[in-house]
């Protein structure tokens, strides 16, 4: 008798809101082990591409690009465009393998419930074996295409995103995002090994920047979205310390953002013009973080949380857009 | 005797094509980024080999 697959129970249309989490990990353990031959899978490009977090990946070939340019290293275009491709695509398979193994989490959250995994569309295993053969075929291809050095950055990145971060802090510590946003900052590294072989004190500043803006960033989003993080078991830092230690650390982490930032004019890597513009760019910081940190308990609006969040996705192009100009910039006057 | 195959809606069918499409393109794509990066690292030396 002909047979059609169908979700599993409660997925057809993802995961309602109305599921524990135990239960939406149970529906994801019986759709992990199910007869693979009696399931054909509706999953469009398009639902693959999702699982390589197009998002997250366009800020990593952004700063791992100037990484690159920064360097001043002579470099093929041709060359340069296909180790971008590479690191994006390496990004991307740590997406997905993210996406894998915290399925049961995005279920949860409103933000991720209808992300491929969760929703039903594509299969756990498939994104494990996604995952993994871009993995494989991104640090392939930058080793052979740029060097081994840079290939192995990469495959670090990936490694500590996808084990570190994912598997081991993020449901374990609320220092998750503080340890786990090495994984977030490697690019620039990566981009700059890309061409020059070798890893500088200026890539390491560009690593830092990232490092260090990355706490405030989540948690300025942790605090309006704490709800989310609580349902999910996610030990996020407005759940485990409480709301008014989570603006004391963001403020305190807004200090040495807005002053890392500089560095790279301090040590004569970037023009004044950039050092004073990544100033004044951290005073803005540094101010709606304070507005953050002066935020009344009874404001469950947290409309100065929002604000932070919002801005500091804008600092973090803003700074690195700067670098790239002073780059380029750099690049020209040598060529001259 | 009964059709015991695996019939598949139009949506897995349309599905499994672009699936298809998109793997070709990609498998397509790498080829020419191998080719161009060959010609790119070793320009004419990549016919200059010992016989």
């Amino acid at each position: 008798m002909p047979h059609e697959w169908k979700p599993p129970a409660g997925k057809a249309g993802g995961f309602g809101q109305t599921e524990t989490p135990d239960q939406v990990r149970m529906a994801l353990i019986e759709h992990r082990f199910e007869d693979a031959g009696s399931r054909v899978s509706e999953a469009t490009p398009g639902d693959y591409l999702a699982l390589l977090k197009p998002r997250v990946m366009s800020l990593v070939v952004f700063t791992a690009f100037v990484g690159m340019m920064t360097a001043q290293a002579p470099v093929n275009p041709l060359i340069a465009a296909f180790s971008i491709l590479a690191i994006a695509v390496g990004a991307g398979a740590s997406g997905a393998l993210n996406m894998w193994y915290d399925a049961d989490i995005d279920a949860v959250m409103s933000r991720t419930a209808n992300r491929p995994v969760p929703s039903g569309r594509v299969a756990p295993r498939e994104a494990l074996a996604f995952g993994l053969v871009l993995s494989a075929l991104s640090v392939m291809t930058l080793g052979l295409v740029a060097n081994w050095l840079a290939a192995g950055l990469l495959a670090f990145t990936i490694f500590f995103y996808a084990v570190i971060y994912t598997i081991w802090l993020k449901r374990w510590t609320p220092q998750n995002i503080v340890i786990g946003g090495a994984a977030g900052a490697f690019p620039p590294v990566v981009g700059w090994a890309a061409v020059t072989g070798d890893v500088s004190l200026f890539a390491l500043v560009q690593f830092l920047i990232i490092f260090l803006w990355t706490p405030p960033h989540f948690w300025a989003l942790a605090l309006f979205k704490s709800g989310d993080y609580e349902r999910a078991g996610v030990p996020m830092m407005p759940n485990v310390a409480g709301e008014a230690s989570t603006r004391r650390q963001i403020f305190a982490y807004s200090l040495p953002v807005a002053v890392v930032a500089v560095i790279p004019a301090l040590i004569g890597a970037a023009s004044l013009a950039y050092g004073l513009f990544a100033g004044a760019l951290g005073v803005v910081f540094v101010f709606h973080a304070w507005k953050v940190l002066r935020m009344e308990d009874a404001d469950r609006g947290m409309r100065p949380a929002k604000v932070l969040f919002t801005y500091s996705v804008f600092y973090l192009f803003a700074v690195f857009a700067a670098l790239l100009a002073d780059g380029i910039v750099g690049r020209i006057g040598a060529a001259g | 005797m009964e059709d015991e195959r695996v019939q598949l809606t139009d949506k897995q069918r349309k599905a499994r094509r672009s699936r298809s499409v998109a793997i070709g393109l990609a498998l397509a794509a790498l080829v020419v980024l191998f080719y161009v990066v060959t010609v790119v690292k070793l320009g004419p030396g990549v016919l200059n080999r010992p016989m």
